[in-house]
């Protein structure tokens, strides 16, 4: 990865094609290398039974959604909007979303009354492992580097799957989104960005903080929970899905960030390396008021139609973080590392 | 242009359960008049007592189950509050 970004600026994002994983990202990737709009033919492709536990699905729908966040070395930038790439993509989310809604239940018509006070009662209910605590008091350097690692989908392009709301938001909610999302891009300081100070805890760990330096090694259920995003992100329809999913994000952040944040003094790294995360601390506790009153409340008060759609986008964010953190636990109890082996090793 | 609007209007908001939201062009000194340094422009100060970075919230009040209005408290309310939580 570093030699593919060796010509740009370090802030410009730019990834290789990961290696591919199964007939869904041969497929994909084979026609990404061709001219835009060739034709991916899915027909004789075997449907994701378990689509947030399938390496090739998940995988394939990342990339597919990638093209809209970054360039891909050696695939022309239309493949964006190309029809047959759109048509791939929407077979994998027909597939990714019928598993996110088995996960959801249903919310009552009482719970969409007042959806800022549902969600603090979402978030108070949520049993989902303590993971953060178990990093904080007994993660090896190993264990710490993995978390890190999986967090890097999403931590690289903090609030960018988010910002798709902007357009799509007005008044008091378009008002509230921006005010935490100045936050998350540093204010006008691009080395306070948020994506930035984690590039930085990367670097101080020893790891790669280029974008997309990790991804072929990051299993189905890391990807989905950042695919949930960016799906809810590009279909203006999920405008309520995505604020919720920011609030509930929000709402779960700041007590989780300063015991990730303990882990790492634990181990003795510096506030270089913790500054991420106790940035975290404080900013999340703004955000999160913001985020459940001002932007979930006020798109319900303004769109009562969308408060279901707010409060399934929250659960589904617990759902999936419970899975990813069940995942990392599990593996870590057998004692095995909770990320792909690299191509390279294999 | 009064102070209570245009850009230089401060805002106080307490949030229901949680921080008080302050913002706006404000300073925040401690006691001896010294200026605390502020990292954001809109920042929560601890209404539960319990953060660890005090006087800025940490979000300590959801595991301490902090319970209070997002609006000016009226005395029967106190008065409520306390049934209830007597009988919780």
């Amino acid at each position: 990865m570093s030699a593919v970004n060796a010509w740009l600026s370090p802030a410009a994002r730019l990834i290789a094609l990961p290696a591919a994983r199964g007939p869904w990202t041969q497929r994909l990737f084979s026609a990404l290398l061709k001219h835009p709009g060739a034709e991916i033919d899915i027909r004789d492709l075997p449907l994701p039974e378990r689509a947030l536990q399938d390496d090739d699905a998940q995988l394939a729908l990342y990339i597919a959604y990638e093209l809209h966040y970054t360039a891909i070395d050696g695939v022309d930038e239309r493949w964006e909007w190309a029809p047959s790439l759109l048509g791939f993509r929407a077979a994998l989310e027909e597939r990714f979303s019928r598993a996110v809604d088995d996960l959801v239940p249903a919310c009552s018509v009482e719970e969409t009354i007042d959806v800022g006070a549902t969600l603090q009662t979402l978030v108070a209910q949520d049993d989902g492992p303590a993971l953060s605590r178990f990093v904080e008091t007994q993660a090896t350097r190993e264990q710490l580097l993995e978390h890190v690692i999986h967090r890097s989908a999403y931590q690289l392009k903090e609030a960018d799957p988010h910002s798709w709301a902007i357009p799509r938001l007005s008044g008091p909610a378009k008002a509230a989104l921006l005010e935490i999302q100045f936050d998350e891009y540093g204010e006008g300081r691009p080395e306070r960005m948020h994506s930035a100070l984690f590039a930085e805890t990367m670097r101080c760990l020893g790891l790669d903080p280029a974008y997309g330096a990790y991804v072929e090694r990051l299993p189905a259920i890391t990807l989905a929970t950042v695919n949930l995003m960016s799906g809810f992100g590009l279909h203006r329809r999920r405008r309520g899905a995505l604020v919720g999913h920011l609030a509930a994000f929000e709402m779960t952040s700041s007590i989780p960030n300063r015991r990730y944040g303990n882990a790492l003094r634990r181990l003795g790294y510096g506030p270089d390396a913790t500054g991420f995360y106790d940035e975290h601390v404080e900013a999340d506790a703004v955000h999160e008021n913001i985020a459940a009153w001002d932007l979930a409340g006020g798109l319900a008060r303004a769109e009562p139609h969308t408060a279901e759609d707010i409060l399934f986008g929250a659960r589904a964010l617990l759902a999936l973080e419970s899975l990813w953190a069940e995942h990392l636990l599990g593996c870590w109890r057998e004692r095995r590392s909770s990320l792909l082996a690299s191509a390279d090793t294999a | 242009m009064s102070p209570t609007d245009g850009p230089d209007r401060v805002t106080i908001t307490p949030y229901r359960d949680g921080p008080y939201l302050v913002r706006g062009s404000f300073e925040l000194l401690d006691q001896d008049g010294n200026e605390i340094e502020l990292s954001r422009r809109t920042i929560a100060l601890c209404r539960c007592g319990k953060s660890r970075i005090r006087p800025f919230c940490d979000g300590t009040h959801r595991l301490t189950g902090f319970r209070a209005p997002g609006r000016a408290e009226q005395p029967d309310a106190l008065l409520d509050v306390a049934v209830e939580e007597s009988h919780g």
